[in-house]
């Protein structure tokens, strides 16, 4: 990718809020923000767990493995940034069953892609930004 | 006193609406607001409110050129009271807040307006996607993970609902086939010609298992409503629109992927809040108007609304139900998908002109009772609206 296309991605604003999501890549570690309390999984990262209202809120490093929820094939480029095409999904994470997170899944036939395909996370840095994206485990292993 | 009890819709207003022509946003706007308030029997001096949504939006050009202030200024409006936010359950929080307003006693005639540039506008500029150089709020956890355009985002609902009910390809393309067909018979609609499933299904893809049909239309045009005091019912010369319920909730996760329900949107609580606010049934509605951004929204409406059961949205479609001739006839002006988009706003201009008997060729007989609802995603809101006020 050339510097140009690197500098229209677009990026989150990462504050310390939402450094760890961020930047947990750098240790190859996906954190979710988990209450230490009632030990919820929260996404996006919180300050607070919405289901008991514990502060002690903290990011947490989870197992990166998780399932194909839903799926789009983008096909039409909306952004000179993003070429088509690629495969877009809603991942749910092993370790909540109401823990979903969008990402991009990488190194997978685009026919191969289906509901409930198992998949690993993996990141791919950007201006000190480690986008989250997923590799099929069947591919991957 | 409910908000909306307080109010009626009294005038409505729509430019021209194009698309690759090239118009001035500021003239769009004055032509549909000039047009709401003399509908209303008011003049400009009457207004004493202004309700918007989004408001002003500098970072995505032409989706909301003008501001309250350049209108106000353009009819040297004497306002007690204006709001544009961008913010809140869908675009009708800008009919909301007015009921609200009117109710409060803070205005008493508030000019709504939302207008477009989205053809002209956005012309040799990423589609779909903001020009600003970071990305906050919820939007930086699906925008910069891929989720660039809002197509991929609601493809994640079609998708799973094939999965997990069987909507078929050729079910949900009766949303665009419907829109179509009503076009044809509004002079306005951008796209009029009839669509056919071979077309639709063969159409190029967009973002699986959308096509091009299943995106609607961006356009140029602007869109205006004049919502008075429930008093002036007798003072206006046609029929005035009654509000029978709002539903504007918010009561799980704003969130494209978090909701405990993955199926359900904000407008799943919208829709539980405007059926407890009135003693209507669905089975009182005569004829709908439901966001059709992109065709899976119109099927979670119908389930949202209680129009059909869950998972059942497929069947109701192929029985034809949502046709003109059907039990209850759905986005009759074209909708978004082919009289083209005014961000849920045109859907509730066709509401009013439904009710209002004025709807030509393609009026739905006796129609008394309508829905409006608009929002795709975390938010949504809608409106229960009567012929006169009961």
């Amino acid at each position: 990718m050339s510097e140009n296309d690197a500098r229209s991605l677009l990026l989150p604003f990462v504050t310390l809020g939402n450094e760890a999501f961020w930047r947990g890549g750098r240790e190859g570690k996906l954190f979710i923000s988990r209450c230490t309390c009632c030990e919820r999984w929260i996404h996006p990262p919180s300050p607070i767990c919405p289901s008991c209202l514990a502060a002690d809120v903290r990011p947490t490093a989870c197992s990166g493995l998780g399932t194909i929820w839903s799926f789009s094939v983008a096909a039409h480029q909306f952004h000179p940034a993003y070429p088509t095409p690629y495969v877009l999904a809603v991942v749910r994470l092993d370790e909540q069953d109401d823990l979903r997170i969008f990402g991009v899944l990488r190194g997978s036939s685009i026919d191969d892609v289906r509901i409930g395909l198992r998949v690993r996370v993996n990141f791919r840095e950007v201006s000190n930004v480690f986008l989250i994206e997923f590799l099929s485990e069947v591919m991957s292993t | 006193v409910r908000a909306e009890e307080s109010a009626i819709i009294a005038g409505i207003g729509q430019s021209k609406l194009s698309r690759h022509v090239p118009v001035d946003p500021l003239s769009l706007t004055i032509e549909s607001a000039m047009a709401a308030i003399f509908d209303a029997g008011l003049t400009p001096n009457d207004i004493d409110g202004v309700s918007c949504q989004p408001g002003l939006i500098g970072d995505m050009p032409g989706m909301s050129p003008v501001s309250i202030g350049e209108v106000r200024d353009a009819l040297d409006l004497k306002l007690s009271w204006y709001t544009g936010a961008r913010e809140g359950p869908g675009h009708l929080v800008a009919i909301f807040n007015a009921c609200a307003a009117i109710a409060a006693g803070l205005a008493n005639n508030v000019l709504c307006f939302r207008t477009v540039l989205e053809s002209t506008g956005r012309a040799g500029l990423p589609a779909a996607v903001t020009t600003a150089s970071s990305v906050v709020g919820r939007d930086q956890y699906s925008i910069p993970l891929g989720a660039v355009s809002a197509a991929s985002r609601a493809a994640m609902f079609a998708q799973r609902y094939m999965f997990e009910y069987g909507l078929t390809r050729e079910q949900l393309g009766l949303v665009s086939i419907n829109a179509r067909r009503n076009a044809g018979l509004n002079a306005k609609a951008i796209y009029r010609d009839p669509l056919d499933l071979d077309t639709y299904l063969n159409a190029r893809q967009i973002s699986s298992p959308f096509c091009l049909y299943d995106c609607d239309v961006p356009i140029d045009g602007s869109v205006a409503f004049v919502l008075s005091r429930r008093e002036r019912t007798a003072d206006i010369d046609h029929p005035a629109v009654g509000i029978a319920a709002i539903g504007s909730a918010l009561a799980d996760a704003h969130s494209w992927t978090q909701r405990r329900e993955f199926l359900s949107m904000g407008s799943h609580d919208s829709a539980s809040m405007m059926w407890r606010r009135t003693d209507l049934k669905p089975t009182d509605v005569d004829v709908v108007q439901l966001y059709d951004g992109f065709s899976i929204f119109p099927i979670l409406w119908l389930e949202a609304l209680g129009f059909v059961g869950r998972g059942e949205a497929g069947q109701f479609l192929e029985a034809g139900h949502h046709f003109l001739s059907g039990r209850l006839p759905m986005n009759t002006s074209g909708g978004q998908l082919a009289e083209g988009r005014l961000h849920g706003l045109g859907l509730l201009h066709e509401a009013c002109v439904q009710l209002r008997g004025t709807a030509g060729e393609r009026q739905v007989p006796l129609a008394e009772v309508a829905v409006v609802a608009t929002g795709g995603g975390p938010d949504g809101g809608c409106l229960t609206l009567t012929k006169g006020i009961r």
